[in-house]
Protein backbone atom coordinates (compact mmCIF):
# COMPACT_ATOMS: atom_id res chain seq x y z
CA UNK A 1 0.00 0.00 0.00
CA UNK A 2 1.15 3.82 -0.71
CA UNK A 3 2.70 5.91 1.91
CA UNK A 4 0.83 8.79 2.99
CA UNK A 5 2.54 11.88 3.41
CA UNK A 6 2.33 14.02 6.69
CA UNK A 7 3.51 17.43 7.68
CA UNK A 8 2.99 18.67 11.43
CA UNK A 9 5.21 20.93 13.95
CA UNK A 10 7.57 18.58 16.23
CA UNK A 11 8.72 21.12 18.98
CA UNK A 12 8.24 23.84 17.19
CA UNK A 13 9.84 23.06 14.29
CA UNK A 14 7.89 21.76 10.39
CA UNK A 15 8.62 18.15 9.62
CA UNK A 16 7.28 15.94 7.04
CA UNK A 17 7.25 12.31 6.50
CA UNK A 18 6.01 9.07 4.71
CA UNK A 19 4.02 6.78 6.69
CA UNK A 20 2.09 3.62 6.44
CA UNK A 21 -1.56 4.01 7.08
CA UNK A 22 -1.83 2.14 10.15
CA UNK A 23 1.39 3.71 11.54
CA UNK A 24 1.64 5.17 14.88
CA UNK A 25 2.98 8.45 15.87
CA UNK A 26 5.17 6.97 18.04
CA UNK A 27 6.62 4.93 15.49
CA UNK A 28 6.77 7.63 13.01
CA UNK A 29 8.59 10.07 15.67
CA UNK A 30 11.24 7.23 16.60
CA UNK A 31 11.91 5.47 13.16
CA UNK A 32 10.98 8.39 10.74
CA UNK A 33 12.12 11.59 12.39
CA UNK A 34 14.47 10.38 14.76
CA UNK A 35 13.03 11.86 17.74
CA UNK A 36 13.73 8.83 20.59
CA UNK A 37 12.21 10.47 23.44
CA UNK A 38 9.07 8.81 23.62
CA UNK A 39 9.09 5.03 24.31
CA UNK A 40 7.33 1.81 23.37
CA UNK A 41 6.38 0.57 26.42
CA UNK A 42 3.03 -1.94 26.43
CA UNK A 43 1.50 -0.82 23.60
CA UNK A 44 -1.92 -0.68 24.84
CA UNK A 45 -2.15 2.86 26.84
CA UNK A 46 -1.50 1.45 30.51
CA UNK A 47 2.41 2.56 30.94
CA UNK A 48 2.67 6.44 29.64
CA UNK A 49 6.40 5.63 28.42
CA UNK A 50 4.97 7.05 24.77
CA UNK A 51 3.54 10.42 26.08
CA UNK A 52 3.65 13.26 23.90
CA UNK A 53 1.42 16.65 23.57
CA UNK A 54 -0.72 17.08 20.66
CA UNK A 55 -1.95 20.59 20.42
CA UNK A 56 -1.00 21.23 24.15
CA UNK A 57 -3.05 17.67 25.31
CA UNK A 58 -1.20 15.05 26.91
CA UNK A 59 -2.11 11.66 24.38
CA UNK A 60 -0.35 8.68 23.80
CA UNK A 61 1.55 8.58 20.62
CA UNK A 62 1.16 3.86 20.76
CA UNK A 63 -2.16 4.91 20.15
CA UNK A 64 -2.52 7.69 17.96
CA UNK A 65 -2.51 7.53 14.35
CA UNK A 66 0.11 9.38 12.43
CA UNK A 67 -2.41 10.59 9.65
CA UNK A 68 -4.35 12.17 12.47
CA UNK A 69 -1.67 14.28 13.22
CA UNK A 70 -1.72 16.08 10.16
CA UNK A 71 -1.56 19.92 10.98
CA UNK A 72 -0.72 19.75 14.60
CA UNK A 73 2.06 20.53 17.05
CA UNK A 74 3.39 17.29 18.51
CA UNK A 75 5.75 18.23 21.35
CA UNK A 76 7.84 15.51 22.63
CA UNK A 77 10.36 15.68 25.93
CA UNK A 78 13.05 16.23 23.67
CA UNK A 79 12.03 19.61 22.79
CA UNK A 80 12.26 20.55 26.51
CA UNK A 81 15.70 21.76 27.14
CA UNK A 82 16.74 24.73 25.06
CA UNK A 83 19.80 24.39 24.15
CA UNK A 84 21.85 23.59 27.12
CA UNK A 85 19.44 24.96 29.46
CA UNK A 86 17.24 22.30 30.97
CA UNK A 87 13.50 23.18 31.45
CA UNK A 88 12.98 23.76 35.07
CA UNK A 89 10.84 20.02 35.33
CA UNK A 90 14.21 18.53 34.32
CA UNK A 91 16.37 20.48 36.41
CA UNK A 92 14.01 19.64 39.07
CA UNK A 93 13.97 15.72 38.41
CA UNK A 94 17.62 16.36 38.07
CA UNK A 95 17.53 18.08 41.58
CA UNK A 96 15.70 15.54 43.62
CA UNK A 97 16.72 12.33 41.74
CA UNK A 98 13.53 11.59 40.26
CA UNK A 99 15.32 9.33 37.12
CA UNK A 100 16.28 6.01 38.36
CA UNK A 101 16.25 3.85 34.97
CA UNK A 102 14.95 6.30 33.51
CA UNK A 103 12.25 4.50 30.94
CA UNK A 104 9.61 6.67 32.36
CA UNK A 105 11.05 9.84 32.95
CA UNK A 106 9.98 11.29 29.29
CA UNK A 107 6.71 10.48 30.05
CA UNK A 108 6.50 11.56 33.44
CA UNK A 109 8.15 15.19 32.15
CA UNK A 110 5.42 15.53 29.29
CA UNK A 111 2.31 14.12 32.17
CA UNK A 112 4.02 17.26 34.62
CA UNK A 113 4.45 19.77 31.39
CA UNK A 114 0.40 19.05 30.81
CA UNK A 115 -0.24 19.63 34.59
CA UNK A 116 1.59 22.88 35.01
CA UNK A 117 0.75 24.26 31.81
CA UNK A 118 -3.25 23.84 32.97
CA UNK A 119 -1.92 24.56 36.46
CA UNK A 120 0.63 26.30 37.59
CA UNK A 121 0.19 25.76 41.13
CA UNK A 122 -0.67 22.05 41.71
CA UNK A 123 -1.09 20.59 45.24
CA UNK A 124 0.22 17.02 46.20
CA UNK A 125 -3.39 15.25 44.84
CA UNK A 126 -3.14 17.25 41.69
CA UNK A 127 0.49 15.82 40.49
CA UNK A 128 -1.02 11.95 41.87
CA UNK A 129 -3.52 12.50 39.62
CA UNK A 130 -1.70 13.98 36.45
CA UNK A 131 0.84 11.16 36.27
CA UNK A 132 -1.92 8.23 37.39
CA UNK A 133 -1.08 7.29 34.15
CA UNK A 134 2.51 6.39 34.05
CA UNK A 135 3.92 3.69 35.41
CA UNK A 136 7.32 3.89 36.99
CA UNK A 137 8.64 0.32 37.00
CA UNK A 138 11.45 1.40 39.97
CA UNK A 139 8.81 2.24 42.34
CA UNK A 140 10.51 5.88 42.41
CA UNK A 141 7.33 7.87 42.65
CA UNK A 142 8.18 10.01 45.55
CA UNK A 143 11.05 11.49 43.74
CA UNK A 144 9.22 12.09 40.48
CA UNK A 145 5.99 14.16 42.82
CA UNK A 146 8.36 16.01 44.95
CA UNK A 147 10.40 16.68 41.66
CA UNK A 148 7.12 18.09 40.01
CA UNK A 149 5.74 20.00 43.17
CA UNK A 150 9.36 21.73 43.45
CA UNK A 151 9.23 22.75 39.26
CA UNK A 152 5.81 24.34 40.14
CA UNK A 153 7.59 26.39 42.44
CA UNK A 154 10.41 27.54 40.67
CA UNK A 155 10.51 30.38 37.94
CA UNK A 156 9.56 29.69 34.33
CA UNK A 157 8.02 26.41 34.81
CA UNK A 158 5.44 27.24 32.90
CA UNK A 159 7.17 27.84 29.79
CA UNK A 160 5.96 25.87 26.89
CA UNK B 1 -2.38 -4.51 5.96
CA UNK B 2 -4.74 -2.04 7.10
CA UNK B 3 -6.12 0.98 5.57
CA UNK B 4 -7.18 4.03 6.76
CA UNK B 5 -10.83 6.00 5.58
CA UNK B 6 -11.17 9.60 6.98
CA UNK B 7 -14.76 10.56 6.86
CA UNK B 8 -16.03 14.27 7.04
CA UNK B 9 -19.48 13.34 8.01
CA UNK B 10 -20.86 10.49 10.13
CA UNK B 11 -23.35 9.47 7.40
CA UNK B 12 -20.28 8.42 4.90
CA UNK B 13 -18.63 6.82 7.42
CA UNK B 14 -22.11 4.91 8.36
CA UNK B 15 -22.22 4.17 4.85
CA UNK B 16 -18.92 2.86 4.68
CA UNK B 17 -19.22 0.44 7.66
CA UNK B 18 -22.47 -0.59 6.81
CA UNK B 19 -20.97 -1.95 3.36
CA UNK B 20 -17.46 -3.15 4.40
CA UNK B 21 -17.84 -6.01 6.79
CA UNK B 22 -13.56 -5.31 7.33
CA UNK B 23 -14.52 -1.72 8.24
CA UNK B 24 -13.83 -1.06 12.10
CA UNK B 25 -14.72 2.71 13.51
CA UNK B 26 -11.98 4.09 14.98
CA UNK B 27 -12.80 6.64 17.78
CA UNK B 28 -10.14 7.39 20.46
CA UNK B 29 -8.01 4.61 19.71
CA UNK B 30 -7.27 3.33 23.10
CA UNK B 31 -9.28 0.12 22.16
CA UNK B 32 -8.73 -0.36 18.18
CA UNK B 33 -5.40 1.12 18.11
CA UNK B 34 -4.02 -1.59 21.45
CA UNK B 35 -5.61 -4.53 18.83
CA UNK B 36 -3.51 -3.00 15.61
CA UNK B 37 -0.34 -3.07 18.16
CA UNK B 38 -0.82 -6.82 19.43
CA UNK B 39 -1.72 -7.57 16.08
CA UNK B 40 -5.16 -8.75 16.52
CA UNK B 41 -6.33 -6.52 13.95
CA UNK B 42 -4.14 -6.70 10.42
CA UNK B 43 -6.86 -6.58 8.25
CA UNK B 44 -9.27 -4.02 7.21
CA UNK B 45 -10.37 -0.20 7.12
CA UNK B 46 -9.82 1.50 9.85
CA UNK B 47 -12.64 4.44 9.56
CA UNK B 48 -12.06 7.73 11.14
CA UNK B 49 -14.74 10.42 11.95
CA UNK B 50 -13.58 14.11 11.45
CA UNK B 51 -16.90 15.36 11.67
CA UNK B 52 -17.19 17.73 14.31
CA UNK B 53 -21.00 16.61 14.81
CA UNK B 54 -19.64 13.30 16.31
CA UNK B 55 -17.64 15.42 19.07
CA UNK B 56 -20.78 17.57 19.90
CA UNK B 57 -22.44 17.76 23.32
CA UNK B 58 -25.87 19.31 24.07
CA UNK B 59 -25.55 20.12 27.98
CA UNK B 60 -27.81 23.24 28.73
CA UNK B 61 -31.18 21.29 28.79
CA UNK B 62 -32.67 18.45 30.71
CA UNK B 63 -31.88 16.27 28.13
CA UNK B 64 -27.86 16.03 27.31
CA UNK B 65 -26.69 14.38 24.25
CA UNK B 66 -23.23 13.43 23.65
CA UNK B 67 -21.74 12.55 20.32
CA UNK B 68 -19.86 9.58 20.39
CA UNK B 69 -16.79 11.05 19.90
CA UNK B 70 -16.87 12.79 23.26
CA UNK B 71 -13.76 12.64 25.13
CA UNK B 72 -13.26 12.01 28.83
CA UNK B 73 -12.02 15.24 28.84
CA UNK B 74 -14.62 17.11 27.23
CA UNK B 75 -16.88 15.58 29.78
CA UNK B 76 -14.64 16.66 32.87
CA UNK B 77 -14.74 20.00 30.90
CA UNK B 78 -18.13 20.48 31.59
CA UNK B 79 -19.92 22.27 34.83
CA UNK B 80 -23.36 21.11 33.38
CA UNK B 81 -21.80 17.65 33.19
CA UNK B 82 -20.18 17.77 36.98
CA UNK B 83 -22.78 14.25 38.37
CA UNK B 84 -20.67 12.14 35.68
CA UNK B 85 -16.98 13.74 36.57
CA UNK B 86 -16.58 11.05 39.15
CA UNK B 87 -17.07 8.45 36.50
CA UNK B 88 -15.11 10.36 33.46
CA UNK B 89 -12.38 10.60 35.85
CA UNK B 90 -12.42 6.75 36.61
CA UNK B 91 -11.34 6.25 33.54
CA UNK B 92 -7.38 6.41 32.91
CA UNK B 93 -5.09 9.07 33.55
CA UNK B 94 -5.03 12.49 31.92
CA UNK B 95 -3.67 11.38 28.46
CA UNK B 96 -5.95 8.46 28.15
CA UNK B 97 -8.80 11.01 28.79
CA UNK B 98 -8.07 13.19 26.28
CA UNK B 99 -8.05 10.44 23.68
CA UNK B 100 -10.91 8.05 25.15
CA UNK B 101 -14.84 8.71 24.26
CA UNK B 102 -18.16 7.85 25.10
CA UNK B 103 -18.96 5.51 22.42
CA UNK B 104 -15.66 3.87 23.01
CA UNK B 105 -16.18 3.38 26.37
CA UNK B 106 -20.15 1.75 25.31
CA UNK B 107 -17.83 -1.28 23.43
CA UNK B 108 -14.91 -1.67 26.19
CA UNK B 109 -15.10 -5.56 27.64
CA UNK B 110 -15.37 -6.24 31.10
CA UNK B 111 -13.66 -5.09 33.70
CA UNK B 112 -13.29 -1.74 31.40
CA UNK B 113 -16.16 0.33 30.35
CA UNK B 114 -16.85 2.54 33.52
CA UNK B 115 -18.23 5.27 32.02
CA UNK B 116 -21.05 3.21 30.54
CA UNK B 117 -22.09 2.27 33.82
CA UNK B 118 -22.86 5.54 34.70
CA UNK B 119 -24.73 5.83 31.64
CA UNK B 120 -26.60 2.69 32.01
CA UNK B 121 -27.83 3.93 35.51
CA UNK B 122 -28.92 7.49 33.62
CA UNK B 123 -30.95 5.26 31.70
CA UNK B 124 -29.67 5.89 28.07
CA UNK B 125 -30.75 5.76 24.67
CA UNK B 126 -28.21 4.72 22.05
CA UNK B 127 -28.11 6.96 18.95
CA UNK B 128 -27.45 4.05 15.99
CA UNK B 129 -26.62 5.46 12.65
CA UNK B 130 -27.26 2.29 9.80
CA UNK B 131 -25.86 3.18 6.57
CA UNK B 132 -26.94 6.89 5.04
CA UNK B 133 -30.25 6.70 7.23
CA UNK B 134 -31.28 9.02 10.11
CA UNK B 135 -30.17 7.85 13.67
CA UNK B 136 -32.41 5.73 15.82
CA UNK B 137 -32.78 5.15 19.67
CA UNK B 138 -32.33 1.95 21.60
CA UNK B 139 -31.81 1.84 25.27
CA UNK B 140 -29.02 1.21 26.33
CA UNK B 141 -29.84 -2.19 28.24
CA UNK B 142 -30.71 -3.38 24.84
CA UNK B 143 -27.27 -2.26 22.96
CA UNK B 144 -24.94 -4.06 25.66
CA UNK B 145 -27.33 -7.68 25.80
CA UNK B 146 -26.42 -7.43 21.65
CA UNK B 147 -23.00 -5.86 21.85
CA UNK B 148 -21.06 -9.21 21.86
CA UNK B 149 -23.54 -11.11 19.76
CA UNK B 150 -22.84 -8.53 17.54
CA UNK B 151 -26.74 -8.09 16.84
CA UNK B 152 -26.90 -4.62 16.87
CA UNK B 153 -25.62 -3.38 13.83
CA UNK B 154 -25.13 0.46 12.73
CA UNK B 155 -22.31 2.89 13.66
CA UNK B 156 -23.00 4.40 17.21
CA UNK B 157 -23.37 8.12 16.71
CA UNK B 158 -24.05 9.58 20.13
CA UNK B 159 -25.65 8.78 23.54
CA UNK B 160 -28.71 10.64 24.90
CA UNK B 161 -30.19 11.01 28.55
CA UNK B 162 -31.51 12.49 30.96
CA UNK B 163 -30.31 15.04 33.57
CA UNK B 164 -30.66 13.68 37.35
CA UNK B 165 -33.53 15.83 38.79
CA UNK B 166 -31.15 16.46 41.70
CA UNK B 167 -27.41 16.34 40.75
CA UNK B 168 -26.75 14.77 44.30
CA UNK B 169 -28.91 11.80 43.71
CA UNK B 170 -26.31 10.19 41.25
CA UNK B 171 -23.50 8.41 42.67
CA UNK B 172 -20.82 6.21 41.23
CA UNK B 173 -18.04 4.11 42.66
CA UNK B 174 -14.95 2.31 41.20
CA UNK B 175 -13.13 0.16 43.51
CA UNK B 176 -9.54 -1.06 42.52
CA UNK B 177 -7.03 -2.36 44.55
CA UNK B 178 -4.33 -0.08 43.03
CA UNK B 179 -4.16 3.34 43.93
CA UNK B 180 -4.79 6.00 43.02
CA UNK B 181 -5.69 4.46 39.66
CA UNK B 182 -6.28 1.04 38.64
CA UNK B 183 -8.45 -1.29 36.76
CA UNK B 184 -11.74 -1.95 38.11
CA UNK B 185 -12.66 -4.86 40.49
CA UNK B 186 -15.97 -3.52 39.80
CA UNK B 187 -17.77 -0.12 39.55
CA UNK B 188 -21.14 1.00 40.88
CA UNK B 189 -23.48 3.79 39.42
CA UNK B 190 -27.19 4.50 41.29
CA UNK B 191 -29.07 6.96 40.64
CA UNK B 192 -31.47 7.42 43.44
CA UNK B 193 -34.61 10.39 43.33
CA UNK B 194 -35.87 10.92 46.61
CA UNK B 195 -39.46 11.93 47.09
CA UNK B 196 -40.63 12.73 50.73
CA UNK B 197 -37.83 10.93 52.05
CA UNK B 198 -38.34 7.67 50.00
CA UNK B 199 -36.37 6.23 47.11
CA UNK B 200 -38.53 6.60 43.97
CA UNK B 201 -37.92 4.17 41.08
CA UNK B 202 -34.15 3.94 41.43
CA UNK B 203 -31.76 3.01 39.07
CA UNK B 204 -28.43 1.17 39.85
CA UNK B 205 -26.01 -0.33 37.82
CA UNK B 206 -22.84 -2.64 37.86
CA UNK B 207 -19.51 -2.38 36.11
CA UNK B 208 -17.26 -5.69 35.87
CA UNK B 209 -20.11 -8.47 37.83
CA UNK B 210 -21.13 -9.55 34.12
CA UNK B 211 -19.68 -9.51 30.58
CA UNK B 212 -21.27 -6.28 29.82
CA UNK B 213 -22.82 -3.42 32.56
CA UNK B 214 -25.71 -4.53 34.30
CA UNK B 215 -28.93 -3.24 36.04
CA UNK B 216 -29.18 -4.64 39.61
CA UNK B 217 -32.56 -5.38 39.17
CA UNK B 218 -33.49 -7.21 42.61
CA UNK B 219 -31.92 -3.99 44.19
CA UNK B 220 -33.94 -1.16 42.85
CA UNK B 221 -36.70 -3.57 43.38
CA UNK B 222 -36.01 -3.84 47.24
CA UNK B 223 -35.34 -0.30 47.97
CA UNK B 224 -38.29 1.07 45.79
CA UNK B 225 -40.57 3.34 47.95
CA UNK B 226 -38.53 2.79 50.45
CA UNK B 227 -36.21 4.92 52.84
CA UNK B 228 -32.57 4.50 52.84
CA UNK B 229 -32.55 3.19 56.40
CA UNK B 230 -30.45 0.52 57.72
CA UNK B 231 -32.98 -2.18 56.78
CA UNK B 232 -33.51 -1.04 53.54
CA UNK B 233 -29.39 -1.18 52.97
CA UNK B 234 -29.09 -4.62 54.50
CA UNK B 235 -32.20 -5.75 51.97
CA UNK B 236 -30.28 -4.00 49.01
CA UNK B 237 -27.00 -6.09 50.78
CA UNK B 238 -29.01 -9.27 50.29
CA UNK B 239 -29.80 -8.79 47.05
CA UNK B 240 -27.04 -7.26 45.52
CA UNK B 241 -26.18 -10.43 43.39
CA UNK B 242 -29.14 -11.01 41.77
CA UNK B 243 -27.99 -11.83 37.82
CA UNK B 244 -24.39 -11.21 38.69
CA UNK B 245 -21.88 -13.24 36.30
CA UNK B 246 -18.18 -11.98 37.39
CA UNK B 247 -15.18 -13.04 35.97
CA UNK B 248 -12.19 -14.15 37.74
CA UNK B 249 -9.98 -11.99 35.69
CA UNK B 250 -6.08 -10.70 36.23
CA UNK B 251 -7.75 -8.07 38.80
CA UNK B 252 -10.18 -10.01 40.80
CA UNK B 253 -11.53 -13.89 40.93
CA UNK B 254 -14.92 -14.26 40.14
CA UNK B 255 -15.40 -15.01 44.34
CA UNK B 256 -13.65 -12.09 45.46
CA UNK B 257 -15.93 -9.76 42.82
CA UNK B 258 -18.87 -11.49 44.95
CA UNK B 259 -17.40 -11.32 48.26
CA UNK B 260 -17.12 -7.07 48.34
CA UNK B 261 -19.80 -5.65 45.95
CA UNK B 262 -22.47 -6.11 48.57
CA UNK B 263 -20.03 -4.01 51.08
CA UNK B 264 -19.29 -1.33 48.56
CA UNK B 265 -22.82 -1.30 47.46
CA UNK B 266 -23.92 -0.99 51.23
CA UNK B 267 -21.32 1.73 51.75
CA UNK B 268 -22.43 3.82 48.48
CA UNK B 269 -26.17 3.82 49.66
CA UNK B 270 -25.05 4.44 53.24
CA UNK B 271 -23.65 7.77 52.06
CA UNK B 272 -20.12 6.06 53.70
CA UNK B 273 -16.59 6.79 51.87
CA UNK B 274 -14.55 3.83 50.26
Amino acid sequence: MAKIPVQFRLNGSDRAAFVDAQETLLNTLRRGLGDFSPKYGCGQGTCGVCSVLVDGEPQLSCLTLSVACEGRHVETAAGLADGPNLHPLQAAFMDHFAAQCGFCTPGMLTAARALLAKNPSPSRDDVIEAISGNICRCTGYEPIVAAILAAASAPGARRA
Amino acid sequence: MLGVRSCATIAEAAGILSGDRQAVLLGGGTLVMRDVNEGRLTEGTLVRITDPAFRQMSTGGPRIELGAGVTMAQVLASRELAFLHPAARAIGGPAIRTMATVGGNLFAAAPYGDFTVALLALDAQIVLQAGYGTGRGVPLEEFLAGRDRGSVSGLVAGVQFSRPANPGEFHFRKVSRVKPKGISVLSIAAHLPLQGGRVAQPRIAYGAMAPTPIRARGVERVLDGKALDAAAIQAARQAALEGCRPATDAIASEWYRREVLPIHLGRLLAGEPR
